[in-house]
């Protein structure tokens, strides 16, 4: 259509390849990844860079990190197992105290609530020695159960989900309480469907947080057959020494399942990081 | 004339009032069944251990030693942190790593100017700048660890074929290692800050910038005067958040450097574990704990009082 080939757009179509020229520089390094991934080993560090390989190992590659020496599928199965429990309690938790917190009048609620968003400022390093201390003494130490509590207890879930909670109109709760409904009624029947969407955002955004998560793994877990991806990543690495099209192969195994849930989940991802921290 | 109904509801009313007692009592202990989950967990994971790490930090222990072998110092540790070569160097380096939040803030929302007006394809953006941010930090940073590798390495290998016959050791040079991990801390916080801006920039009315429109004012008068300040409660919270995540680096220092090449990336954070978990020195480790939480929560107490003056809502 001649109209909207007006100046404007000219300059949005010059941006925009400007733009797209930019986010090369961010795609880069994972598409350097995904093409070493399918390389031969001798191929990896020839330049210039093959952007396509020229032999293609992908096969190998992936069938050695996969079900080789050092197989990851055992620790995908852990990461699923601590990720997906997690992100259930997580959200349950954070549901139902968002709900207390802003759908119940009870006494000292306003003052309970604040000491919750208070140790949101304690950073998780601070409290690392006393946690792993008493992980010893209760025997919490080296099992997933562990790992998963130590996600599940969510001041910004709750605050998020609070948020949303608070949007819902109290008449439905009084008119439900007039009908004879109890609290849990009214959160299991009225409640939740209600802010259904924003628990969905939360728990894409906690997932990707247990799957991605480091620091707990690394102290709270010694035995190697209950790592996640993330040691498994690193215990890898170290492993295949100077196999670099192995350790590519592993890398995008260990980001593979995220990139596919951020793309189902993409839009409510964004708005929810969006919305949590403009408001948070 | 009444209904049935009226009578009905007047009668409940009245029972109501005089139940009204023992319905508080239940509005009270349903208020605290639902939120006791949360409320056990966080007072058992952070709050008693944010106290056990205060008081642990006036103690010098050893994990090995057992309870038994626990000895109070008073402010002994503290002292000794002021001492501490390898503390101080993680403290200035920790204040080094704060550049990073000033470049990728403004990085973010020259990105988020532009792609929230002014390009097609406005949700291929937002992915592309936002992946960084969704990967697994071990992956990513051992991608650019064979990135950076000195003698054959992709990044190397480009520099020298634009003529810089002595490119840096990047990780492996303690003068630039430290950049190199500030380098990529600034590419996957982009992303997370790009998506904050952009949601920032749409709470701003449009009127405003058509009324600039009708007085004529050109695109950099517009940013200046209007989106730039109405983004100011955005930058503030970015600015916040940015410089207490600095102090709470530590991943990528544990996969990529562990603190090296001698010391030069250490940061406060890598210095807590290593001294608690490797050396396990847990009271001198609870120390540099209590002084981190000391920073963030002046930053946030400071942020709290900045709040009202700079902030135009």
């Amino acid at each position: 259509m001649p109209t909207t080939l007006s100046t404007i757009s000219w300059r949005k179509l010059i941006l925009t390849l400007l733009m797209f020229a930019v986010s090369i520089l961010f795609l880069l390094p994972f598409v350097w990844m995904l093409v070493t991934s399918f390389k031969v080993e001798k191929d990896v560090f020839v330049y210039p860079i093959q952007w396509i390989p020229k032999e293609w190992n992908a096969i190998t590659n992936y069938k050695e990190v996969w079900d080789g020496d050092y197989p990851f599928w055992k620790y995908y199965l852990n990461s699923i197992k601590v990720g997906v429990t997690t992100t259930v309690i997580s959200a349950m938790v954070s549901a139902l105290a968002a709900y207390g917190f802003s759908k119940i009048h009870f006494k000292g609620s306003n003052y309970l609530f604040l000491i919750v968003l208070a140790t949101y400022m304690v950073p998780s390093q601070a409290i690392l020695i006393p946690q792993f201390i008493l992980y010893r003494q209760i025997g919490l130490f080296d099992s997933h159960l562990g790992l998963i509590l130590l996600g599940s207890f969510s001041v910004l879930g709750t605050f998020m989900l609070r948020q949303f909670f608070m949007g819902v109109h109290q008449e439905f709760i009084e008119s439900a309480k007039m009908d004879g409904a109890n609290h849990f009624r009214i959160f299991w029947t009225i409640g939740l469907p209600l802010v259904k969407p924003a628990v969905a955002t939360y728990a894409i955004l906690r997932f990707i947080w247990t799957w991605n998560d480091y620091q707990n793994p690394l102290i709270f877990i010694r035995s190697d057959k209950l790592f996640t991806i993330p040691l498994a990543m690193q215990k890898f690495t170290s492993l295949s020494g100077e196999f670099y099209s192995l350790i590519m192969a592993a890398a995008v195994s260990a980001i593979l399942p995220l990139l596919i849930v951020f793309i189902i989940g993409q839009k409510s991802v964004i708005e929810g990081i969006a919305l949590g921290g403009v408001k948070g | 004339m009444e209904t049935p109904t009226q009578t009905a509801v007047k009668g409940g009313l009245m029972k109501k009032r005089r139940k009204a007692w023992s319905l508080s009592t239940g509005e009270n202990l349903a208020g605290w069944l639902f939120v006791s989950p949360m409320l056990i967990g966080v007072c058992v994971l952070v709050l008693i251990p944010i106290i056990a790490t205060i008081v642990l930090s006036f103690a010098d222990w050893n994990f090995v030693q057992g309870w038994d072998g626990i000895n109070w110092v008073g402010i002994g540790n503290f002292k000794k942190l002021l001492h501490d070569d390898q503390f101080i160097r993680s403290v200035r380096n920790n204040f080094l790593f704060l550049f990073t939040v000033p470049i990728y803030m403004l990085i973010s929302m020259v990105l988020a100017v532009i792609i929230d007006r002014h390009v097609y394809l406005k949700s291929y953006f937002k992915v592309a700048y936002f992946m960084p941010y969704i990967s697994s930090i071990v992956a990513v940073a051992v991608v650019w660890q064979v990135l950076f590798q000195p003698s054959y390495g992709p990044i190397n290998e480009v520099l020298k074929a634009l003529g810089f016959s002595h490119p840096p050791m990047w990780i492996a040079d303690p003068n630039y290692a430290l950049i190199s991990i500030m380098m990529i801390v600034v590419w996957t916080s982009i992303g997370f800050n790009m998506i904050i801006y952009i949601a920032g920039l749409q709470a701003i009315p449009k009127d405003l910038y058509e009324a600039a429109d009708i007085d004529g004012a050109d695109g950099w008068t517009k940013f200046r005067r209007i989106t730039f300040p109405l983004l100011s409660p955005t930058s503030f919270f970015l600015l916040v958040t940015g410089v207490i995540s600095t102090f709470k680096v530590f991943d990528i220092i544990a996969v990529m450097t562990q603190g090296g090449p001698i010391g030069s990336t250490s940061l406060m954070v890598w210095y807590l574990y290593d001294t608690a978990f490797v050396n396990l020195k847990v009271g001198y480790a609870s120390s540099i704990a209590a002084v981190l939480f000391l920073f963030v929560l002046l930053i946030t107490f400071g942020q709290w009082l900045a709040q009202k003056r700079w902030v135009n809502y």
